[in-house]
């Protein structure tokens, strides 16, 4: 199957606490502007995602004065999504710049990792940072928007774990890369599910 | 494949047959020209045949396809005529009637059969009856076209159009596509089309790719974008009367807009704003990679959180 680098790949449905634990991105070729994944735990490659929260704080994290980067944290059921709006995503970033928190919100982008360096300035230590650019649109939505979200990320997150066959690649990769097995991130899905049944 | 000469007899006289009933002919002279493009430049029968209707009446108001190919067309179903400019038979059931665009199109609309549906269009100077919504019929004698891809058929003053009896069924090739409006493309929201008849091309910058420059145009509203399911991504394309449902926006309403903010583009902003990130279930007609919607409503269909939780729990 040939993908080039306009084929729109689908804004995978994931719950915080699988996101910011897929560390792991690469390259399907070397070619130039191929595409980029992240390797979710649950053995699925994403090129972007589409995830709904609550932005609680938003702040301009630039170091230098005359631009902006602005970071949002996007909170829901089982963890936080950073969010990073700079100059490449315009609209994002106005959006967020003006934004009264908290505040419902969906954003759709593509996935980013870095890792920071230590206090002392030393890459010493394996945290890596996993964030979210929003290239296709950050909107605000509302309550039931978000809870229709969680419902249909359970369902995906759970297809996907069920789906999951140490025989295919992607899996056996991220149970060699993360140390993890899919089926862990069943307690997640049941956390996010039950955060719904208090309200 | 040579051509045997009993064979271009046959389409000599079907030719001057059929021609005559348009314009001014002379047998020998179609005789000349069918030879010399069959045995001189080794052009297949069928290709010459066209090449001479056309000659005939380049310079007359018959539209070519309005002559039919002598000999008896094949019965076929809707969605199997693969090439542009074949004659066929089809029973149909009309579906759909829309308003014409132009001035010469007497009726299009939707005609549909085992295979599923597609457009037809029937010319005002083919003098035809009209086809009645939810009425079945044999139209013989209608030509393929391809358009942007897809195959419609084009009724003529050929066509024979017979009444059925029995009704008949159209095969549902729709689709159901649920998911979250993730991107509206720039060529969306109001857009200018080329005023040429039955040139429906977007101008951009006021030019038109088959027409060139032009200094009219016409109105449309349409909205094309990605539905994305967290598995799929689907291209959609959404006309002018279900955008107009979809968005509560009607086209002068959106001419409105477009004049009060001295900008095209503002209609489709107003779309992005109120429909990017936006729940949506669609009954989409695939077309060529992409889906044309008929239908909507807002949200999808989710599981419910208990048996969302008992499964999990299973696992």
């Amino acid at each position: 199957m040939s993908e080039s680098q306009y084929t729109y790949h689908p804004g995978r449905r994931v719950f915080a606490a699988e996101f910011n634990d897929g560390t792991h991105t690469y390259s399907e070729s070397d070619e130039d502007r191929s595409p980029n994944f992240q390797l979710l735990p649950t053995g699925v490659r994403a090129n972007r995602v589409l995830v709904m929260g609550t932005i609680t704080e938003v702040e301009d994290v630039a170091s230098d004065p005359d631009t902006e980067f602005l970071r949002a944290r996007l909170v829901g059921p089982t963890g936080t999504f950073l969010v990073y709006a700079g100059q490449y995503q315009p609209e994002a970033a106005s959006v967020l710049r003006d934004l009264e928190t908290p505040s419902y919100m969906a954003v759709s982008g593509k996935i980013r990792t870095y890792e920071p360096e230590s206090e002392d300035g030393e890459d010493d230590d394996d945290t890596t940072i996993v964030s979210i650019r929003p290239d296709d649109f950050l909107v605000e939505v509302d309550a039931d928007r978000r809870d229709m979200w969680i419902r249909e990320t359970a369902a995906q997150t759970l297809d996907r774990i069920e789906g999951s066959d140490s025989e295919n690649p992607l899996v056996a990769k991220a149970i060699d890369q993360y140390g993890t097995q899919p089926a862990e991130y069943t307690s997640c899905v049941i956390d996010a599910l039950e955060s719904l049944e208090v309200e | 494949m040579s051509t045997q000469a009993s064979e271009l007899d046959t389409a000599v006289d079907e030719l001057t047959e059929v021609l005559d009933d348009h314009v001014d002919v002379d047998e020998s002279d179609i005789r000349d020209e069918l030879t010399n493009l069959v045995k001189e430049y080794q052009v297949p029968l069928d290709e010459a045949r066209r090449s001479v209707i056309n000659s005939y009446t380049e310079d007359t108001d018959v539209d070519p396809s309005d002559i039919s190919r002598g000999g008896e067309d094949a019965d076929v179903l809707v969605n199997d005529i693969e090439k542009d400019e074949e004659w066929v038979n089809v029973e149909v059931k009309v579906d759909d009637l829309w308003d014409p665009r132009s001035d010469s199109i007497s009726q299009v609309g939707l005609v549909g059969d085992d295979s599923g549906r597609t457009k037809f269009t029937a010319f005002e100077t083919s003098d035809l009856a009209l086809l009645e919504e939810g009425q079945s019929y044999r139209l013989e004698n209608v030509v393929s076209e391809e358009y942007e891809g897809d195959i419609n058929i084009k009724l003529n003053s050929q066509t024979e159009i017979i009444e059925l009896d029995e009704d008949v069924e159209i095969g549902d090739n729709t689709v159901t596509i649920a998911g979250i409006l993730a991107s509206i493309a720039s060529d969306s929201g109001l857009i200018k089309r080329c005023p040429e008849e039955e040139c429906t091309y977007v101008l951009s910058e006021g030019r038109c790719d088959v027409h060139g420059p032009q200094d009219e145009h016409e109105f449309d509203l349409r909205i094309k974008g990605i539905v994305d399911n967290g598995v799929e991504a689907h291209d959609i394309i959404i006309n002018q009367e279900v955008t107009e449902e979809l968005t509560g926006m009607s086209l002068s309403e959106a001419q409105e807009i477009a004049k009060d903010k001295l900008e095209i583009t503002a209609v489709r902003e107003q779309f992005k704003d109120d429909l990017v990130g936006q729940y949506l279930t669609l009954q989409a007609t695939p077309y060529k990679g992409n889906n044309m919607i008929n239908e909507f409503e807002f949200g999808v269909e989710t599981d419910d959180v208990d048996s969302l939780l008992v499964r999990a729990r299973s696992i």
